[in-house]
């Protein structure tokens, strides 16, 4: 019996938002605005505290609730909550994204912005929820959670083939977890305990079933993630997704997929991952020249961020795969990076969107003379994407590269060696892409605005504030990336040392 | 001859029940037809005091009649879910009849003369008591299905039922008799010694128990024997198909768990696989089937169908004693969180049926998301429990269903349970897809009862799913008595 508060308010803080929502008149949109907007930095501002009581050079679960839930017959299910290295930093990403997320929709949402608040919250509670429940049963109820919301945003809000998108995601990612579930069941019955820590203390899991259980939540986290061939789900969602909507699902949910990875899977079955290490790895290279390709071929914006998500995140799965210490390091780091990058992405792409409302790349170009303001940051948040030395994409990369080359359990560096093409491929699509909207002569969507009444602008200050605080991280992890790794690295060496027995 | 204390102890909520209803049969006479709403309350009012005496019966076990009828724990928790399910139904019954204009006060006799039979169902731990019990239960349906006269799909769905019903009754007899023959007693208990003591005629007894099987398989709408329920609930009054899909089936389902881990255990090699493919199929068809439906009753039958599957999956592990127990306790909270979920969801469709039949196509619900949010989003947790989503009830069941199954090590038919499970959401997000992403102007029934109900449902279904425990303890203890 624990009782720490911190990680409980970060978790629930958002339903105090949700709370005084759903007494306001949904006509006083400006109200509705703040409150949401205050409730997400106030939560900002707890998981900053959170920080600060973290003890970064402590491996160990940290701030542990851990109170009985559902006790009965041969089920032991607690309330099991707390922070680690792996958790920590998608915490923060998690908080910080949120208000920016919901500010971007300041001009963008105009229909319901009550629901969509209260929505956005309440995803907020469960993605929180993933990042800190400890035991099964309760990750899974939050794991699940968090599909309801997004559920909601995507086919209310979202582009003309919203409920067909809406259902997709939804159906696809429940496909997974229903099997996880069944996993879940095996281990909660047969090893007597739901909670994380207690299954791998006690471990001795038989190898034959131990690769039954990783591929049932394998399979669950990787339609999350999304590896290929699990991904067809990802391009629809994102493009029918409001920008804030997209924001989130890139920035934090595919994460979830990752996460479950490192938390569930590597320290659970440690045989089958070793053994499933060079296949993982496979499935990432090809996740990872195949979404580059594809999104080479995007005339769409949105669609083409959308397919170098699937890329960028084989990166982050090859590191986790790579199961030493530099390649899940960076791995977490990339996933920060991801959540980053493709956040300001999706956000530039949905500034431009609501002034054109057409992401269609030929009839853009020339525009950064109109808006060289716009057209910098973009600059900035592509070369990160790609993965340019000085930004915060090279240092995931470069670590993970590094990871996968000296990597034991993969077993041969041709892997890593074909995912440098990755890197290369990535500069070929965001430089065609950056080069087809910014560069060049004016596109005709500069005449088409211009007819309906209004010439294009450059951004607006609430624009530049929202996309801001992502630029300062950028440039922060990309030169100064110490602090970031030192909370990561305690954790992930106890890990590793968990793999390492298991390889030998 | 003597009866004693002990045996009317034992039947006591039963005997009180059936009293009141023969009672209220006569205080109707001479309520004035524009008061018929007395009669409801007089309802409810033996349905409270029925809870009453059930309730003061938890943690007793008892047997009375020269053990033809038991009382455990088991009963008392299936004899309250039965007769909160009775107070539900006439929540539901009491405007609709009215406005309907079929409000006729043997409604509620005949709701309280049928409850009565469910609730000896569970008690009851001999073969003729059951089927007694099967009868008393059946024939008030009948009639209510085809209350809504002269209205030509009620009295459709009346004859239907009571044609498949003789039927399925028929086969109910037919087996018991040759259980009989096999074992020569029909005391669950005197069948499962003869088969212990080596004396009965086991073919000729295993005969019997599928006979059997298939007559409760009617009852609860497994398939292959499903075939009347779409047509029954659709063409019965709204307010009789929820007390139907609910009630029916806790019933048909205790007298399952009750006859087959008490008197055929050692028949269980050979009825599990039966009871697997019967589980799996009911899952499989139910679901599959409820996608391409368009009728809202139609569709929540079908879903009905489907989680008999569901509970039957719990149940195939009857003849395991390790894990029968924890089988037997899932599959009853399993029909806790469904008969809530299902009294909720209908009390919706009834909020939105029209006089002359309209309103219940699934197109009809579209814009409910603007139009009225409460009950859509009540509507929204209705279907995500009955998918099996948090943070809903819902969840929970299905968790401890499958818990049940994996500790039996079925894992096939997990997986079919699973994946089935997947389908379900398919045509229960259709309906929220509708309600918030349609455009529509609903008009919705805002009448204190119903109100109550479905807003009491949402709640518990939302509050049961974060705190089980208590409901899961009860659960767990509801054992039955072996003699």
């Amino acid at each position: 019996m624990d009782f720490e508060l911190l990680p409980n308010l970060v978790t629930f803080f958002p339903l105090v938002g949700v709370l005084i929502l759903f007494f306001i008149k949904p006509d006083n949109k400006v109200l509705v605005r703040w409150v949401a907007l205050a409730t997400s930095l106030a939560t900002f501002g707890i998981s900053l505290v959170l920080l600060q009581n973290f003890d970064a050079s402590n491996p160990a679960l940290q701030m542990v609730t851990n109170l009985p839930w559902i006790t009965v017959a041969n089920w032991n299910i607690s309330y099991y909550m707390g922070v680690d290295g792996l958790s920590i930093l998608l915490i923060l990403l998690t908080t910080f994204l949120t208000p920016i997320a919901l500010l971007s929709t300041w001009s963008a949402i105009e229909e319901r912005e009550k629901d969509f608040n209260i929505f956005f919250l309440m995803l907020e509670v469960g993605m929180l929820g993933v990042f800190m429940a400890q035991d099964l049963f309760l990750f899974y109820v939050y794991w699940e959670f968090t599909l309801v919301p997004m559920y909601f945003l995507i086919g209310i809000w979202g582009g003309p083939e919203r409920i067909y998108a809406s259902i997709k995601f939804f159906l696809y990612t429940m496909a997974g977890s229903l099997l996880m579930l069944l996993a879940i069941l095996w281990l909660g019955i047969n090893q007597g305990t739901f909670a994380v820590p207690d299954l791998i203390a006690l471990g001795g899991i038989p190898a034959g079933i131990q690769t039954w259980l990783f591929l049932a939540f394998a399979i669950a986290f990787a339609i999350k993630v999304p590896m290929w061939p699990l991904h067809s789900w990802l391009p629809d969602a994102h493009v029918q997704a409001p920008t804030a909507g997209s924001v989130i699902l890139a920035g934090v949910l595919l994460k979830m997929g990752t996460y479950g990875f490192v938390r569930f899977n590597l320290p659970l079955f440690p045989e089958a991952a070793v053994k499933f290490a060079p296949i993982m790895a496979g499935l990432a290279v090809v996740g990872i020249i195949y979404g580059a390709i594809v999104s080479y071929y995007q005339r769409d914006i949105k669609k083409l961020v959308a397919y170098s998500s699937i890329s960028h995140l084989g990166f982050v799965m090859l590191g986790l795969f790579a199961l030493n210490s530099q390649g899940i390091q960076g791995g977490i780091l990339q996933m920060i990076n991801h959540g980053l990058s493709t956040g300001a992405l999706f956000l530039l792409v949905g500034m431009i969107y609501e002034q054109t409302h057409t992401r269609d790349f030929d009839v853009y170009g020339g525009l950064w003379k109109i808006m060289p303001v716009y057209g910098t940051i973009m600059l900035v948040v592509t070369l990160s994407s790609m993965g340019l030395p000085g930004l915060n994409g090279f240092v995931g990369e470069f670590t993970i590269l590094l990871g996968a080359f000296g990597s034991e359990a993969i077993g041969s560096a041709w892997y890593a060696g074909l995912s440098a093409i990755g890197v290369i491929l990535a500069a070929i699509y965001m430089l065609y892409m950056y080069q087809k909207i910014f560069l060049g002569p004016e596109g005709s969507i500069v005449e088409t605005v211009k007819e309906h009444g209004h010439a294009l602008r450059d951004l607006s200050v609430r624009e530049i504030i929202t996309i801001t605080p992502l630029l300062v991280f950028i440039f922060w992890i990309g030169l100064y990336p110490k602090p970031f790794f030192a909370l990561i690295a305690p954790t992930v060496d106890n890990l590793v040392a968990v793999l390492q027995a298991a390889m030998h | 001859m003597n009866l004693t204390q002990a045996d009317f102890y034992t039947l006591l909520p039963v005997m009180v029940l059936t009293v009141w209803a023969v009672a209220l049969l006569l205080v109707d006479l001479f309520i004035p037809k524009e008061r018929k709403g007395w009669t409801a309350f007089l309802a409810v009012a033996g349905l409270a005091l029925t809870i009453g005496f059930s309730l003061s019966q938890i943690g007793q076990e008892s047997s009375g009649f020269f053990e033809m009828v038991v009382l455990d724990g088991f009963s008392t928790f299936v004899n309250i879910l039965l007769l909160v399910s009775g107070l539900m139904g006439i929540s539901l019954a009491y405007s609709y009849l009215k406005r309907m204009g079929i409000e006729r006060g043997e409604y509620y006799s005949l709701m309280l003369f049928s409850i009565a039979g469910m609730m000896l169902m569970a008690q009851a731990s001999d073969l003729i008591v059951v089927f007694l019990a099967l009868e008393l239960l059946s024939i008030p349906l009948y009639v209510l299905a085809a209350f809504a006269h002269p209205q030509h799909d009620s009295g459709e769905a009346g004859i239907k039922y009571f044609l498949l019903g003789a039927f399925s009754g028929g086969f109910v007899v037919y087996g018991i008799a040759l259980v009989f023959g096999a074992t020569q007693s029909t005391a669950l208990a005197g069948i499962a010694a003869a088969a212990l003591a080596g004396t009965a005629n086991i073919p000729l007894m295993l005969a019997g128990s599928a006979l059997i099987l298939v007559g409760f398989s009617f009852k609860v709408a497994a398939v292959p024997f499903h075939m009347w329920t779409p047509d029954v609930y659709q063409g019965a009054p709204t307010p009789v198909t929820a007390f139907m899909a609910a009630g029916a089936k806790i019933a048909g389902f205790a007298a399952l768990m009750r006859v087959f881990s008490t008197a055929f255990p050692s028949l269980a090699v050979d009825l599990a696989p039966v009871l697997a493919v019967l589980a799996a199929l009911t899952m499989i068809v139910g679901n599959v089937v409820a996608v391409s439906q368009t009728n809202i009753k139609r569709m929540l039958a079908y879903s009905s169908i489907a989680h008999a599957g569901y509970i039957l999956m719990a149940f195939v592990a009857f003849g395991n004693p390790a894990v029968s127990a924890t089988a037997i306790a899932a599959g009853i909270f399993y029909l806790v969180a469904y008969a809530l979920t299902n009294f909720g969801s209908w009390s919706i469709v009834i909020a939105l049926e029209k006089e002359d039949g309209k309103g219940l196509e699934l197109e009809d619900y579209a814009g409910l998301g603007k139009s009225n949010p409460l009950m859509a989003a009540a509507m929204t947790i209705f279907m995500l429990s009955l998918t099996g989503i948090p943070p809903t009830l819902g969840l929970v069941g299905k968790f401890y269903l499958f818990s049940a199954v994996i500790a039996a090590d079925m894992y096939w038919l997990a997986i079919v349970g699973v994946l089935t499970s997947l389908i379900s959401a398919f045509y229960y997000l259709r309906v929220v897809v509708i309600m918030y992403m349609k455009d529509g102007e609903p008009k919705t029934l805002s009448e204190p009862w119903l109100n109550l109900t479905w807003i009491a449902m949402a709640a518990i279904t939302v509050i049961l799913g974060f705190m089980p425990a208590s409901l899961f303890n009860w659960a767990s203890q509801a054992i039955m008595k072996l003699f």
